[in-house]
């Protein structure tokens, strides 16, 4: 009977999703769907793509938007960037505060403007234009739907939010229009259509030490990784996590699975059909 | 515990007779473990052991996490933050507290239309029925509560969103809104009380499973027959039941070992396919989020309330003959609480002198579209609102309540049930041939 009610189950969801695409208008944006070397559970960050996103963060990003919940020393950590504790020092006494309100950690009280940051700091926040703040950035936002609100896609695809980064970062069209005193550029990823930011990125702007050649594609890639890894640190160590806890648990499921079998079989035989 | 006729605890050893003068302890321990328990359970007979696991989970976890987290408007978000980047193992007991919730009602759906399907709510365990409804309510209290700790947008607008639902009672509704959320809106003073409510609740749910155990070891565990086990003598009532270590602790571990193998899998490689993005950005009083979307395990009961809109005849009749003082907003408010009611009072409304669904052939279909219901209620709680929707919504609602309150009570009257096995032991030995490998030993050996 319960295989009869999930097979109706089944054939019902399948009668209504037919039945709403008669209905259903897209109203959602389309999000391409990079592939990023992270995805599913075999994934791993690779460390020189975050090495180039850090950089494109630092040298573009970082302009406008702060980092605040990711410490700096947090770029040396295995599973991340991992900078030598060295560099990630001299990155943390390079780094510049643009927006001294927004972070009164950061400020000296002697001298009442920013001291130099060390690598226990976090990443400055920055709301001087009124830009969001990063750090989450990647798991804050949706590339993908659907279909009909099912939640297929983001079971097979992820929830995209780094493929939306990429597709806002390459999605301008380079025209721009000013509205109540504010300029917006268009945007086919973004879900109005039309965005404050002004185009970031151009061909060339930073310059990669490993020579890697810096495209919009390849620097908006690199940098949509990067934010991956200050949304989710841990995502290494994580699934590796996943794979012991599944491997014992399979293993431990079918040694219960044994047991049960052999304690039952004294009071019941086989199943007659 | 009475009921069922079984071997009882006795003492052997010195000190275990001590004790026993004195806390008999160990009794309560082996009668609940070993109570004689229908050999006939099937797989959807694991899930009481299942939700066990759960309340332990989320307790466990959510005690550590309360030793990193800060109930302040201003510091929640980081302090959430600071569990998934400072704390050791801090992001894996965020995910599994944050998907134990959605582990603990897929698991209280499958008890619950367990429940439904093969009449256990049926006299003699409504008084289990009724316990094991108000442990779901107060799961819905404290995971709406909890969602609200993390204090991203989803949490600030879902609470406003919900504790708005109380201000559409009448008259008192906004004066019982401002008292729920310790003032004119969300803000500190509700997430610090939903912080020490959410610490609170889950220790009454505790109470609370403690006395449906009880009732449900008083009255013993229906089965997939609904036929009573033989309570004449311990021989009899032998042969239709087995005690529950070690036949049902194994089989419901096993089954735990394999939910808990998905389980780690979800948590592991896809640990926020169930959350909603807009709870990753910090709660802006001042800025709405597009969608505001209950968690998935609330979106029956949300599409129902938004079911019955301004512009549906019944809300407009009740309307007009309570001379507007239940208008569309309160109605849907009743509408989701009655659909949880109605569900309370099933053990009333089923007329039907059979208990399992497995001999009730009208049942069966009325029941599949049930499960059907409630799977579409989630879908279309899930949508924006178009004139689609609002038609589907309305007829599943519909449905839900005839199903309760017109189709129950009619059943018992108009069906036909098939006929039904004297016992437990005839119907299993039907089913099973007998043991391999030497005679068949009775169960209390």
């Amino acid at each position: 009977m319960i295989r009869n009610i999930a097979l109706s189950a089944a054939a019902t969801v399948t009668l209504v999703v037919t039945g709403v695409s008669a209905f259903a208008t897209e109203t959602t944006v389309h999000i391409e769907d990079v592939t990023f070397p992270y995805e599913g559970p075999f994934g791993t960050f690779d460390r020189n793509q975050l090495q180039r996103g850090l950089q494109v963060y630092t040298e573009v990003c970082s302009a406008c938007h702060g980092l605040k919940f990711v410490p700096i020393r947090t770029l040396a950590d295995e599973g991340g960037p991992q900078l030598p504790e060295d560099q990630v020092r001299a990155y943390a006494a390079g780094l510049s505060v643009n927006d001294e309100a927004s972070n009164p950690k950061l400020i000296d009280p002697a001298t009442g403007s920013a001291r130099a940051l060390i690598p226990s700091d976090n990443f400055p926040a920055n709301y001087t234009t009124g830009a969001p703040d990063l750090s989450l950035m990647a798991k804050a936002r949706a590339g993908f739907h659907g279909p009909y609100g099912l939640g297929l896609s983001q079971l097979f695809r992820g929830m995209g939010g780094p493929e939306y980064i990429h597709a806002i970062l390459t999605g301008y069209t380079g025209e721009e229009k000013e509205e109540a005193g504010s300029v917006f550029y268009e945007n086919h990823a973004f879900s109005t259509g039309w965005i404050k930011m002004p185009p970031p990125l151009s061909d060339d702007q930073v310059t990669y030490a490993d020579g890697t050649a810096a495209t919009v594609d390849q620097m908006s890639m690199d940098v949509s990784a990067f934010l991956m890894w200050t949304a989710e640190p841990h995502m290494m160590e994580r699934k590796e996590t996943g794979f012991k806890a599944v491997f014992f648990l399979i293993i431990f499921a079918s040694l219960l699975y044994l047991t049960n079998k052999r304690i039952w079989a004294k009071v019941k035989g086989k199943k007659i059909s | 515990m009475a009921g069922i006729p079984h071997d009882h605890y006795e003492p052997k050893s010195s000190g275990e007779k001590w004790l026993h003068k004195r806390l008999p302890i160990v009794e309560l321990i082996y009668n609940t473990i070993m109570i004689p328990t229908p050999k006939n359970l099937n797989y959807m007979w694991i899930w009481g052991v299942i939700l066990t696991f759960c309340l332990a989970l989320q307790i466990i976890t959510g005690i550590v996490l309360v030793m990193h987290y800060t109930p302040h408007i201003d510091l929640a978000f980081a302090s959430v933050e600071h569990i998934m980047r400072n704390v050791n193992g801090g992001y894996m007991i965020r995910y599994l507290h944050a998907n134990g919730a959605s582990l603990f009602f897929m698991a209280i759906y499958l008890h619950i239309f367990r429940g439904l399907y093969y009449g256990s709510y049926k006299t003699p365990r409504e008084v289990t029925w009724i316990i094991g409804m108000l442990i779901y309510l107060a799961i819905m209290g404290t995971a709406f509560m909890g969602y609200v700790l993390p204090w991203g947008q989803m949490s600030f607008w879902g609470a406003t969103v919900i504790t708005g639902l109380f201000g559409a009672i009448p008259g008192i509704g906004p004066d019982i809104q401002t008292w729920l959320l310790g003032g004119p809106a969300v803000d500190n003073a509700t997430l610090n009380r939903f912080f020490s409510l959410h610490y609170l609740l889950p220790f009454v749910i505790a109470g609370l499973v403690a006395l449906h155990i009880w009732a449900l070891h008083t009255t013993g565990n229906s089965n997939p027959t609904g036929v009573e086990v033989r309570r004449g003598s311990k021989q009899e009532a032998a042969r239709d039941t087995l005690p529950f270590w070690p036949y049902y602790i194994i089989k419901d571990l096993f089954a735990l070992a394999v939910i808990l193998a998905i389980f780690f899998a979800v948590v592991s490689f896809m640990p926020n396919y169930l959350g909603h993005p807009d709870n990753y950005i910090e709660a802006n009083p001042l800025a709405t989020p597009a969608h505001i979307v209950p968690e998935w395990y609330f979106l029956p009961f949300y599409a129902i309330l938004r079911a019955f809109t301004a512009d549906v005849l019944i809300v407009q009749i009740t309307q007009f003959i309570t001379f507007g003082i239940i208008d569309a907003k309160f109605f849907g408010v009743l509408a989701m609480f009655g659909a949880i009611a109605v569900m309370v009072l099933a053990p009333w409304l089923d007329t039907s002198a059979v208990r399992s669904g497995r001999y009730r052939p009208m049942f069966k279909w009325w029941f599949a579209l049930l499960a059907i219901d409630f799977i579409v209620l989630m879908w279309v709680g899930s949508q924006t609102p178009t004139p689609f929707t609002a038609w589907v919504s309305l007829i599943a609602s519909y449905y839900w309540f005839a199903y309760f309150l017109i189709i129950l009570p009619l059943l018992g009257v108009i069906e036909k049930p098939l006929p039904i096995p004297v016992t437990i032991e005839e119907d299993f030995n039907a089913h099973y041939s007998p043991p391999q490998g030497g005679t068949k030993t009775t169960a209390a050996e």
